[in-house]
């Protein structure tokens, strides 16, 4: 009997047990699916997780190839140093924890030990932005895309879904630098088929907007869509490109937005100082674009603490939250 | 005397140097510390005196103990040598210059823009180095990362891991001792220069962390104290933990060393953790240090 089962007897089927939750939430199987099928592909992989394989899935990595999995433990910064270790004997990590954590807590480790290193090293952060919901501010990732970006030589991978992590794990398999995976928590609705193919660095324009264009990665993707779809079934033309690869931007995607709309908008769950929202601006700048760039994300503060659907409601980065900030833009077209 | 190249040794259980094979490596730490003085010559500041703690452990692994191939820098089965305490990489250059690793001509334009060679090792620039350091806390980690990987692909090659004694300050440091203890990785030794001094002085006065050699047995880690300028007994406890292939647990060595070691008075005065010798008293030191016995 495992120690921590006190209670005796049957248990009711509404009992919630943490180990069952991914059973409960196959979303979780797409980053054990994209490792299990690198790892029949021959790749010299090995992942490992900071005591948190039941959160991002990783059990069933785990399961399927114990020999492949490093458990590390509450030690984050040790995993990412170390991984970094790893990858110099020939072998291919992938290390996962919560984004919070690994884009500050291990942003220095990251920097010096596997960037700055240059080893290939695959960095995981799952439940980004304010998907942790009640957990509290201090599990909400909203600065690990602006960290992680500024790091040389360090490319940023924000999927929409689980089918397209499932899919830049596989595109990842040759890419010769480092890379930080920003990934949600699994029960985001799929925007994708499982098996499109991803090609990092390459955005994925969903609709060609004229008025304006979305312009997301990560979980606002989907509700970006949805938006986009209900103005122009209005007769208005927005656009929505899924910008996954957050390092290197795809910059001819931003400037052939920019140069058939009046507005471009940003939308992340993030920080909007620093993540997707500043690297467009800096597109636009360089290139001297005169569209106006709507920045939409958090604004500059530590978010609330609630259900993530509340607070994707509070911070308009629901469907009906993206549409009604898109419409207001286009009122003063 | 086997070159530095020379495969393990599997006859190290009752190993004791000859005095033959330690006058040479005491020859070796001798040409550390000169080598020291001329290279900081050339920056104009640099870390002396942690160098000078760490010479004769220098002397032992890239002389005696070490299996490397030069010729080959990444070469898979070679050991590896990480330095934690990355600033005393001004001692490690010239052996890997004296070994083959880089051209003399390189440690000439020590710390000068765009030569490979600064105050910290880098492996992205260096051939030779294992890996990168200069942020404190790091190495044992990637240490504790690269003896994973080795166990896992079936190769032999040790991981050596030296640390500074101020070091052991860095939580990280202990993260990776509870990793390497828990997955027993056994072939991964931890050397910690136990000077005794940090930048801001004597590491007793700064953050106490004695009792290291409990802590670490504390930790799970077959521990072991040795004076860390006796070349007999450093060639020795490294030739039988490197042969050992029976240990179930990492090895941490914790050497007792005197900052400054081989110029007096340096080792009358710790503050020399970073400094620069005006020539009269560089001229001085290198006296010393070719007519004194270690």
């Amino acid at each position: 009997m495992n120690a921590h089962q006190f209670a005796t007897g049957p248990q009711s089927s509404n009992s919630w047990q943490y180990r069952a939750l991914n059973v409960a939430n196959p979303g979780l199987d797409f980053f054990s699916d994209g490792l299990i099928q690198l790892v029949a592909e021959g790749y010299p992989l090995i992942a490992g997780s900071a005591d948190l394989q039941y959160s991002n899935g990783l059990n069933k990595f785990a399961a399927k190839h114990p020999d492949r999995y490093v458990q590390f433990g509450i030690s984050e910064q040790n995993m990412v140093t170390a991984a970094a270790g790893l990858a110099t004997t020939g072998h291919m990590p992938f290390v996962a924890t919560f984004a919070s954590f690994l884009g500050l807590l291990c942003c220095e480790q990251i920097r010096m030990d596997v960037a700055y290193c240059a080893q290939p090293v695959r960095l995981v952060g799952h439940h980004t932005g304010i998907s942790l919901g009640f957990y509290g501010t201090s599990h909400h990732a909203t600065e690990d895309i602006a960290t992680m970006r500024a790091i040389a030589d360090l490319t940023v991978i924000s999927p929409a879904d689980g089918p397209q992590l499932e899919a830049a794990i596989k595109a990842s398999a040759t890419w010769p630098e480092p890379i930080y995976f920003r990934i949600g928590r699994g029960r985001e609705p799929n925007v994708y088929e499982r098996g499109t193919p991803f090609t990092i660095g390459k955005a994925i324009e969903h609709i060609e907007g004229h008025e304006l264009t979305i312009i997301a990665c990560g979980l606002p993707v989907h509700p970006s869509l949805e938006a986009a779809r209900k103005l122009n079934a209005e007769g208005r033309s927005v656009g929505v490109i899924d910008m996954a690869t957050v390092k290197p931007l795809d910059r001819e995607a931003v400037l052939r937005a920019a140069g058939r709309c009046k507005i471009l908008m940003t939308a992340e769950e993030h920080n909007v100082l620093g993540g997707l929202g500043s690297a467009v601006a800096e597109v636009l700048a360089d290139e001297g674009c005169g569209v106006k760039l709507l920045r939409h994300g958090i604004h500059d503060e530590y978010s609330l603490i609630a259900p993530p659907t509340h607070l994707y409601a509070h911070y308009k980065l629901d469907a009906a939250g993206l549409e009604e900030i898109a419409r207001s833009a286009l009122s003063k077209i | 005397m086997s070159a530095p190249s020379a495969a393990p040794r599997r006859d190290a259980n009752d190993y004791t140097p000859s005095p033959a094979e330690i006058a040479r490596l005491r020859e070796k730490a001798r040409f550390v510390r000169l080598e020291t003085i001329r290279l900081i010559e050339i920056a104009k500041v640099g870390h002396y005196s942690s160098v000078f703690s760490a010479a004769e452990i220098f002397a032992a692994l890239y002389y005696d103990v070490l299996s490397l191939k030069p010729g080959e820098p990444a070469w898979p089965d070679r050991d590896r040598f990480l330095m934690g305490k990355g600033h005393a990489a001004v001692g490690l250059f010239p052996i890997l210059a004296d070994l083959g690793y880089i051209p003399t001509e390189v440690l000439n334009g020590y710390t000068r823009l765009g030569n490979p060679l600064g105050d910290h090792p880098d492996m992205r620039k260096v051939p030779g180095i294992d890996f990168s350091s200069g942020s404190i806390g790091h190495a044992l980690s990637a240490g504790a990362g690269m003896a994973w990987g080795g166990r896992a692909d079936g190769r032999a090659f040790d991981v050596f891991v030296m640390l500074g004694d101020g070091e052991m300050q860095e939580g990280q440091v202990w993260e990776a001792a509870i990793f390497a203890a828990h997955h027993k990785l056994s072939k991964l030794i931890a050397i910690v220069d136990r000077n005794g001094f940090q930048l801001d002085g004597a590491v007793d006065d700064v953050m106490g962390v004695e009792p290291l050699d409990e802590k670490w047995r504390a930790f799970g880690w077959e521990t072991h104290v040795v004076d860390g300028h006796d070349l007999g007994a450093i060639t020795a406890l490294l030739r039988r933990l490197k042969a050992d292939d029976t240990r179930e647990r990492p090895a941490c060595i914790i050497a007792k060393t005197l900052k400054g070691k081989g110029v007096t008075y340096m080792e009358t005065e710790p503050g020399w953790h970073l400094g620069y010798l005006a020539p009269e008293d560089a001229e001085r030191a290198i006296a010393e240090i070719k007519s004194r016995e270690i």
